[in-house]
């Protein structure tokens, strides 16, 4: 069972500069634990140490973000494509820039 | 003059006559976007709160909808609005902002989002008593659409399953959302949010992420990501079949209103999904990606913020 990952920029540096790698498995977790076998590290980016999904990430399954479907225990089939974000909810400039001013 | 927008039936693009779609033409606003209602909202909160006084000057740090918004409402109530944005926005934005008597502060382009930060930050610095309403974590945001544009949508189609907005402070869909699950349990909440290029996301780090405060995962059923590609061809297929203009972060909301709809119709369950159209497209037309093929379209949009 072949599903298609989708890699940020940012986390291309676990998949040799790769944008897109192939993984299987029945849920997201059990995809992810076997993506970190041939791209080690790449599982620690996105699950925190509790075994939650990092607050400021938003994995995807056919473009549907996965804490609407189970988060970690999404199910997932052959063929599916899973993107991998990072969280940048609203215009992504004016946000930061309010952001910041904040403080 | 703000809201009181009108809710229209899709019948061309609605899958059958048990699954309907209705468009909330939030387009049909004062400065022509959903934003109208935020602005008030924020600006009528920050006068009974006393933030803001007469003659005091609002910080806004973007070239959007919210600026041009703030801007008109803030020359009715007479305050001074400062627009901080890359030099590198549409002339559209910068002509409207500027009608309405913004100053624009432009930061570097080549910089990108770090460098509109950085000078964001020292003007602030430069001036402490400017304020800045904060769209993101204003609650009379969410409140604006919690008071009008929800009781609005519920009165003119009182049979509405399903709800489906654009995800950006979040705050239509916190506010509109609450509204019409506390009337109806069982209605759902449909976020899109658009799916950038890779130059938008490219230098952001993972934990340097932001969610907004006002965002609350509870009030939504589900939320789909969708591509340039995919806002680029609903957006033309709104206009082609049913004649509506509108922006590209509409084409990404209707196709996301389209996956529920044809759902509805597979489950053989009767629905009336409402899509809310958060401005038209005539700011986006000097993009050039309303004619031409898709391909060149999607090339023309990646690394804008669309949405």
């Amino acid at each position: 069972m072949a599903i298609d990952v989708r890699i940020p920029t940012i986390l291309r540096s676990y998949t040799g500069g790769s944008k897109a790698v192939s993984g299987t498995g029945d849920t997201l977790a059990d995809l992810l634990t076997n993506l970190d076998g041939a791209h080690p590290g790449l599982r620690g980016r996105l699950v925190t140490p509790e075994g939650g999904l990092h607050r400021f990430v938003n994995i995807y399954v056919n473009d549907e973000d996965v804490r609407f479907l189970g988060s970690l225990e999404a199910k997932l089939n052959d063929g599916d494509t899973v993107t991998i974000l990072p969280a940048v909810a609203g215009g992504a400039l004016g946000f930061a820039a309010a952001h910041a001013l904040r403080g | 003059m703000c809201g009181e927008t009108p809710l229209i039936g899709l019948p061309r693009l609605s899958p059958s006559e048990d699954v309907r779609i209705w468009a909330k033409l939030e387009d049909r606003n004062p400065t022509g976007s959903v934003k109208d209602r935020a602005a008030l909202y924020m600006i009528k909160a920050a006068e009974a709160e006393g933030i803001l006084r007469p003659g005091a000057t609002i910080l806004e740090p973007t070239s959007g909808n919210t600026g041009i918004a703030l801007a008109m409402v803030a020359k009715i109530h007479g305050y001074r609005l400062v627009c901080v944005m890359p030099e590198n926005v549409s002339t559209e934005r910068i002509q409207l902002l500027r009608m309405y008597g913004a100053e624009i502060i432009f930061s570097p382009a080549a910089g990108g989002s770090n460098q509109a930060v950085a000078t964001a930050k020292q003007i602030a610095t430069e001036h402490p008593d400017w304020v800045m309403l904060y769209q993101y974590g204003n609650e009379a945001n969410a409140r604006a659409h919690y008071e009008t544009t929800g009781p609005e949508l519920l009165r003119d189609l009182p049979t509405l399953t399903h709800f489906v907005a654009g995800l950006g402070t979040t705050g239509t869909l916190m506010g509109t959302g609450r509204y019409l699950r506390e009337k109806n349990p069982d209605v759902s909440i449909i976020a899109a949010e658009p799916r950038y290029g890779e130059l938008v996301y490219g230098l952001r780090n993972i934990d340097e992420g932001y969610v907004p405060e006002l965002y609350d995962a509870s009030v939504l059923t589900r939320r789909f990501s969708v591509g340039t590609r995919d806002a680029v061809l609903r957006t033309r297929q709104l206009v082609d079949v049913e004649g509506l203009f509108v922006g590209f972060s509409t084409g990404a909301v209707f196709h996301a209103a389209l996956a529920v709809a044809h759902e509805a119709v597979r489950d053989g369950r009767k629905a009336d999904v409402a899509f809310l159209v958060a401005d038209a497209g005539w700011k986006y037309l000097s993009t050039g990606a309303y004619t031409g093929t898709l391909a060149d379209a999607e090339t023309s949009l990646e690394g804008q913020l669309w949405a």
